[in-house]
């Protein structure tokens, strides 16, 4: 992945003068420009959204490296390539790598880049503390990944680690220390980020844009960092009780002392039935973006999709016993928890309804997008479906534990989240680089993923109603799995076929971009603020921070109603869209400290598990870097972001300006989190 | 820490440049506002250790239990001194926003003294429970107790961090009635944390097991 730029980031007049060195601090205060270093000390919510973005698709690949090991071991009976023991390994960490290190990331990648975008803000709330998400969210990933060097290998535990299996008894290497601790330390990342996010969505909207018209991503990567808000510190209490019995012989989870091994479970699933949804409302969002821009028409029920989004949200932490239908619960429970899932069914069923009706009558355009939104409505559908049919507890009693649940929940993750993302990747590509992703391979890579997806996960429902159990090494011959097993395996290269694909259209396209004309500032003639600016978006987003008057503003400063109703076009893109050409705006200067900061975690991990001294060291450097980032000279980060400097004689009235300090909160929120 | 007059100095017209312009959505500032979404998210935390405890309270597997060597005199003493630090913290803020600073300092002072009574009571209480067999390994109960009361205690301490560094800007004199706000948002955590062990001392302590 590419992740330089031509442009270099320039700031206006003045400004470099302002941010020159400043004498505090080990590191000189960083200024904007190209290059590297660059990278490292960003604050711009793009740039973070892009690493995001890079590293979320290099994780995708780890990922589905270790799901081609484990089609390989199971393509024919009594399957060789793995050992039983790594084969636990390597699903565990598949699991973990697509859920923490791919889905949420690349979901927080359109968070970064389209929240500010959508609500016309120049950045977001807290820009250093974005910078502080993706760097410990990097740093807890690589600590989880270096169990496999030096932690005697991955989690072996599957991706949600039922106690007893958790256990040092169970589990002796340190996998699931790296498990137990590096979950910890990406809860920290999405923590930092919801917060920053929730807050750059209820107060820095642009003049006018009231919630009612926020456009449905932004309301759906909210309501998800309300969701992540709100059930990362349930696992991380999970995760620190798993931590404590492991390395220092707490009893949270030991039956022969009297402990519940089903605390873990409620504790884990409060936290992971929510975290179906952080993973599948992004790709919603994304949907409700592409399919109204594609069929010309306005979300059909924008109410209906905001209040189904804030009903999935609530209901959300309802349902999470339905994972336990098997655990001896009690009826009462098992049949709470079977009603309530089928409620849950009916907001998802209002917005699938919704995307219908937009396609309905609307002047369909299928582009490479607009293929994977609809997709991503089909699939997700059949996996909505197979949801309900577990919602009925007789029925989920025969289906728990085989391959009917992978099956299932493929169909939601993959299907609905990760072919919605891919539709926003497409959709958004100009916006983000200023040249389209080439529609002839995008076509291959939709139609070769598509026909993949289906071959590898369709024929596991037939698998898991003949009784095959999941998380199995191998099975004997004679059973009748021989068939659809080679089938899955067949699907899963023809995923990765298309995956490289799409890696190989972001380089061609890359190369040709200068021989085609660009796309300029909407080439989908779209409807959102973020096609009103240049693409790609200048460092500052706005020149002027735009007024806006109604849902669909950019649609609807380009169109109007006539004298006979009819729409027409009132401006042309060149006409209303803006420039990009303004010189003096503030921007937030970069910033090392987040990166130190999220250095020192994984030392505190690695110091928990083999020594304790090294801790020591990694919560010093982080305590020491918290204290060097909150005595950082403040910028004024709002001088920044909220408003566009125009005018330099204004310098009177300074009394009530205070009171706008982020850093002593922040390097509070943060120190209280660890 | 309140870094702003640092900015001023260095140029006046990038901290008090159009102020009005300010104005967030909400009229809350980011960093308050922040910090109530941050609170939200400590609900649950602490809810997942309360739920934890209650639980596991009478989980003894044939020893001593947290119940057994309560002393609960000795822990409403402490819990007093905790809730009377939010007052301080109160007049603290009030100081601060009237242009005191040397009350301001006075009040943050005793806050983080009175935080640091409570959290010496607690030290205290932890090895005595020690020497009364209560040690974090005897069974799921201790573990749970110690894990919660510990993950207070550690909010406790970070808010002491907190209250001292403010002092310490205070000293220095960058902690100005125009940042007042910075007192105030310090507040709402340590307040939190207060409320939190009201929670706690009542779930826990005078609820007996049954």
């Amino acid at each position: 992945m590419a992740i330089t730029e031509k442009t270099p980031l320039e700031l206006g007049p003045g400004d470099s003068a302002r941010y020159a060195e400043r004498p505090l601090g080990i590191f000189t205060r960083p200024q904007a420009g190209r290059g590297w270093r660059d990278w490292l000390s960003t604050v711009d919510h793009k740039r973070i959204g892009i690493l995001y973005g890079a590293s979320a698709m290099f994780f995708f690949l780890v990922g589905g490296v270790e799901a081609l090991l484990i089609r390989l071991q199971l393509a024919a009976p009594e399957g060789s390539v793995l050992s039983a023991d790594v084969y636990n390994q390597v699903y565990t960490m598949h699991g973990v790598t697509m859920v923490f290190l791919f889905i949420m990331p690349l979901a927080a990648a359109f968070a970064n880049y389209f929240i500010p975008l959508q609500i016309g803000a120049r950045d977001v709330a807290f820009p250093r503390l974005n910078a502080l998400s993706y760097w410990i969210w990097l740093s807890g990933a690589i600590f989880l990944n270096t169990s496999w060097i030096v932690g005697g290998g991955g989690a072996d535990c599957g991706w949600f680690c039922y106690s007893t299996n958790s256990g040092v008894a169970f589990s002796p290497s340190h996998g699931v220390d790296f498990y137990a601790i590096g979950l910890q330390i990406l809860g920290i990342a999405s923590l930092v980020s919801s917060v920053n996010l929730i807050v750059t969505c209820l107060n820095m909207r642009a003049p006018g844009m009231t919630l009612m018209r926020m456009p449905v991503l932004t309301w759906m990567l909210l309501i998800t960092q309300f969701l992540l808000l709100f059930a990362l510190p349930v696992i991380t209490v999970a995760l620190f009780l798993l931590m404590f019995d492991r390395l220092f012989d707490a009893q949270f989870f030991n039956p022969d002392a009297g402990a519940d091994p089903l605390l873990w479970q409620h504790l884990f699933w409060i936290f992971g039935h929510p975290e179906v949804y952080i993973i599948i409302l992004p790709a919603f969002g994304v949907v409700s973006e592409v399919i109204p821009t594609f069929s010309r028409k306005p979300l059909f029920g924008y109410e209906f999709m905001v209040f189904s989004g804030i009903a999935i949200g609530f209901m959300g932490w309802g349902v999470w016993a339905h994972h336990m239908f098997v655990s001896g619960m009690g009826p009462i429970s098992v049949a709470a928890f079977s009603l309530s899932t089928m409620f849950i069914a009916v907001p998802t069923g209002v917005k699938v309804l919704n995307w219908l009706a937009t396609m309905w009558g609307g002047k369909l355009k299928f582009t490479v997008a607009m293929k994977f939104a609809v997709a991503t409505v089909a699939m997700f559908t059949i996996g909505g479906l197979s949801g309900v049919t577990h919602s009925v507890a007789p029925a989920d009693t025969q289906q728990t534990d085989t391959y009917y649940i992978v099956a299932h929940f493929h169909y939601v993750i993959f299907g609905g989240g990760v072919l919605g993302l891919f539709a926003g990747l497409y959709f958004w590509w100009p916006k983000v680089w200023g040249h389209f992703l080439n529609e002839r391979l995008g076509n291959w890579n939709f139609w070769i993923m598509l026909v993949g997806f289906n071959l590898t996960f369709g024929p596991m429902h037939i698998l898991g109603l003949q009784g095959m159990s999941r998380r199995i090494d191998t099975y004997a011959r004679g059973y009748g799995f021989e068939f659809w097993n080679m089938a899955a395996t067949v699907g899963s290269f023809l995923i990765a076929l298309s995956v490289l694909i799409f890696m190989w259209n972001v380089v061609k396209s890359k190369r040709d971009a200068p021989h085609l004309p660009p796309p300029g500032p909407d080439p989908w003639d779209g409807r959102t603020l973020e096609w009103s600016i240049p693409s790609p978006v200048p460092v500052h987003n706005f020149d002027t921070v735009p007024q806006v008057h109604g849902r669909d503003e950019w649609w609807h400063t380009k169109y109007a109603e006539n004298d006979e109703g009819k729409v027409v076009r009132v401006a042309t893109v060149e006409e209303a869209a803006q420039t990009g050409e303004a010189t003096d705006v503030h921007l937030p200067s970069p910033s090392f400290w987040p990166l130190a900061v999220a250095v020192g975690l994984p030392l505190i991990g690695y110091g928990l598990i083999f020594n304790l001294w090294l801790a020591l060291i990694g919560a010093l450097l982080t305590i020491a870097s918290l204290y060097s980032w909150a005595l950082e000279p403040v910028d004024d980060p709002d001088a920044a972001h909220d408003h566009y400097d125009d005018d330099h004689n204004d310098d009177h009235d300074d009394e009530d300006h205070g009171g706008e300090d982020p850093d002593e909160a922040d390097a509070s929120a943060d120190g209280a989190d660890q | 820490m309140s870094a702003e007059p640092l900015v001023a100095d260095a140029g006046h017209d990038v901290a008090d440049h159009g102020h009005d312009e300010h104005a967030t959505t909400t009229g809350l500032s980011h960093t308050k506002l922040a910090m109530w979404v941050f609170l939200g998210s400590e609900c649950l935390l602490f809810g997942g250790l309360i739920s934890t405890y209650l639980l596991y309270k009478t989980r003894g597997n044939g020893r001593t239990l947290p119940t057994d060597v309560f002393d609960i005199p000795f822990t409403s003493v402490s819990s007093f001194v905790l809730l009377m630090s939010s007052l301080t913290m109160v007049l603290a803020l009030s100081a601060v926003s009237r242009g005191e600073a040397e009350a301001g300092r006075t009040w943050l002072l005793a806050t983080a003294l009175l935080g640091g009574v409570f959290i010496g009571g607690q030290v205290y209480e932890f090895t005595s429970f020690v020497r009364e067999g209560v040690a974090f390994t005897t069974n799921p109960a201790s573990s749970a107790f110690f894990t919660l009361t510990g993950f207070h205690g550690v909010h406790v301490s970070l808010g002491i961090v907190m209250l001292m560094s403010l002092f310490v800007a205070s000293v220095k004199g960058k902690l100005t009635q125009r940042n007042a706000e910075t007192v105030e948002i310090v507040g709402l955590y340590w307040h939190f944390v207060d409320i939190v062990w009201i929670f706690i001392f009542t779930v826990i302590y005078l609820i007996p097991a049954d």
